[in-house]
């Protein structure tokens, strides 16, 4: 039978030769994230009343939505971790000062092309960058996955976009996420596995795929995959990591839907309160004033989004009734920005650079008072979400952030981008960028 | 779990997401009874207060989206909701519900045709909800959900399991490789 990328990743995973959609199948994930979460799920392993995790060597813990604990309940909750750890011998742990779990688990090779990836995160979409098949589940079935190894799964339809077309300065990867969630909606892919070709798809960096991946779920995909391909070797080649076999849909598997997208004609987008798929061109929204401007999260805080943001502030000031907040992605993340002077500039135009981790998009630090407005590279602007009920997020591009950040208001990335700059996946120097005005 | 649920209902539109449902700042716990307190609360102080008076929550499309925190099941569980009926719902919420022993009805004409009180029958062992003398067929669950939610939840289900003849050790053969780095 033709397979789907989706059903070859969940055949394999559950013994199958062949699976169908709709199909309920018992799948074994061969990477189990938990994160900050995992304390919780530590808590519901006492109660099933087992002694051995079934296989440490699928888990992975990262500490990223608190790094720093605020209070003693959170440091009790990372020092249950931490015993729990290296009691059970999870090796793949990642402690306070390595960064966003998603991104850090890919920077260190831990995710492959066609595998089953779990995470207590929905933004476990994320690992489709590197053709592995992620979705997000709650604490409780993490934990169940620790003492069976096994989780039911519902065989998905699959839908394919293929991606084609140029994007042109000022506009990039998030925008073209945020119109599509803007024309499917909250709803438009649930339950579906999105994979994503074409020749645009292959342009895009594996940076950029992660920005894909992770702005997919907002349209409530099981998972979204990119094509992996030779960029995807290289990624992993650079990471030690020779040994894969990338999974790719059959030509003629079935799809619930197939659409092509010509990106040249994109503009920047904007996600206005209080839902991601409230989407509007910048245009209709430039002008509104803004309170903070955070450059952060899983979607948008990788090197070459932070080059981004300091091609744009390199030289210039914040405005003064700005807080700009930047929190890099990881810790991999921080330390090349330090390498160039992405990082100085930043800090001189008067960026607050945090520690990396989820930060204020996950509510910590970086909070919003009443009747206060944020402009967020994240991907969430539910309501309340980053503090006061009386707050107002919008969602936009680093480069529109910075853009934002500089003017007070929602600007328009073209203003001050007139150059693509040259992204790439190297945890190299940053490159020198031109930019206009 | 009672055959028949009895009780009224409160409405809710489209897209309800999880962080109205419980903020990220009460995932600090995972007792269903503190994290009703809170539940719905950015609407309005008086959310939490109004879930308890009701026992079951009727809502549009892709109830439950956003997060794959379990506590926007559990808090709902917390306030004394029953079941949830939505035209649709979100993946992850429909997962954490069942693993928290909270029933999840599908059913796409009732959410149309109910106001803010109205009272509901929910019969789960039928699949069936009966509003001002109407009653609404909800497609069945996959046995091995319907086995989670009969149990009461993830945990009490996996207790079973467990006591019934453990799992099969990873290097079964019946248990498929590990797709991992060489």
């Amino acid at each position: 039978m033709p397979m789907s990328f989706a059903q070859k990743v969940l055949a394999r995973a559950s013994g199958a030769a062949a699976v169908a959609p709709g199909q309920i199948v018992d799948a074994y994930p061969d990477l189990v994230m938990s994160h900050t979460a995992t304390w919780r799920c530590i808590r519901q392993f006492d109660r099933v009343g087992v002694d051995r995790v079934w296989d440490p060597e699928r888990l992975a813990f990262v500490l990223d939505h608190t790094a720093l604990a605020r209070t003693a309940v959170e440091a009790n909750n990372q020092s249950l971790v931490r015993a729990f750890a290296a009691k059970h011998g999870i090796r793949t742990f990642y402690d306070i000062n390595e960064g966003i779990a998603h991104i850090v688990l890919m920077e260190r090779g831990h995710v492959l092309p066609g595998q089953l990836v779990i995470g207590t995160d929905s933004h476990s979409t994320i690992y489709g960058a590197l053709g592995a098949l992620g979705t997000g589940v709650g604490f409780s079935e993490i934990t169940a996955v620790w003492v069976t190894g096994k989780l039911w799964m519902k065989v998905p339809d699959s839908a394919r976009l293929t991606l084609t077309g140029r994007l042109a300065p000022g506009v990039y990867a998030k925008d073209l996420m945020l119109k599509l969630v803007g024309d499917l909606g909250a709803n438009g892919c649930t339950y579906y596995s999105l994979e994503f070709d074409g020749p645009l798809a292959a342009a895009m960096s594996i940076s950029e795929r992660m920005t894909v991946a992770n702005l997919a779920m907002e349209m409530g995909v099981k998972n979204a995959v990119v094509r992996p391909d030779e960029k995807t070797a290289a990624y992993l080649r650079e990471r030690g990591v020779e040994a894969f076999a990338p999974v790719w849909a059959d030509a003629d598997a079935a799809y619930a839907w197939t659409r092509t997208i010509d990106a040249s004609t994109l503009s920047p987008m904007v996600a206005c309160p209080h839902e991601v798929e409230n989407v509007h061109p910048i245009e209709e929204v430039a002008g509104t004033k803004v309170q903070q401007v955070f450059v952060g999260s899983c979607a948008n805080a990788k090197l070459d989004d932070l080059v981004e943001v300091a091609a744009v502030l390199r030289g210039r000031r914040v405005h003064p009734s700005v807080r700009l907040v930047v929190t890099p992605a990881s810790k991999q993340v921080l330390l090349d920005a330090m390498r160039g002077d992405v990082l100085s500039a930043l800090v001189e135009a008067g960026a607050v650079i945090t520690n990396p981790g989820c930060g204020a998009c996950a509510g910590d630090g970086g909070a919003l008072g009443d009747g206060e407005v944020c402009l967020s590279t994240a991907n969430r602007n539910f309501l309340g979400r980053m503090g006061s009920p009386r707050s107002s997020i919008y969602l936009g591009s680093p480069a529109l952030a910075a853009a934002t950040a500089i003017t007070g208001a929602l600007t328009d990335p073209r203003e001050f981008v007139s150059e693509r700059s040259a992204v790439n996946d190297q945890s190299s120097a940053s490159r020198e960028l031109t930019a206009n005005g | 779990m009672d055959e028949q649920l009895r009780g009224r209902l409160i409405k809710f539109g489209d897209n309800v997401n999880t962080d109205v449902i419980i903020h990220a700042r009460y995932l600090i716990t995972i007792d269903p009874d503190e994290l009703a307190k809170h539940v719905f609360e950015v609407l309005g102080e008086e959310y939490p207060a109004r879930l308890k008076a009701h026992q079951f929550i009727v809502a549009g499309e892709n109830f439950g989206c956003g997060s794959a925190r379990e506590q926007a099941a559990s808090a709902i569980r917390g306030a004394g909701i029953q079941a949830v009926i939505a035209k649709s719902f979100a993946r992850v919420f429909f997962r954490n519900a069942i693993n928290e022993g909270l029933p999840v009805l599908e059913c796409r004409e009732l959410p149309d045709r109910v106001q803010d009180g109205d009272a509901l029958t929910v019969n789960l062992a039928a699949g069936t909800i009966t509003h001002a003398g109407q009653t609404y067929a909800v497609p069945a669950l996959p046995d091995s959900v319907r086995a989670i939610l009969d149990a009461g939840g993830l945990l009490p289900f996996l207790r079973r399991q467990l006591a019934d003849g453990g799992v099969p050790a990873r290097d079964d053969p019946r248990v498929p490789r590990r797709l991992g780095a060489v």
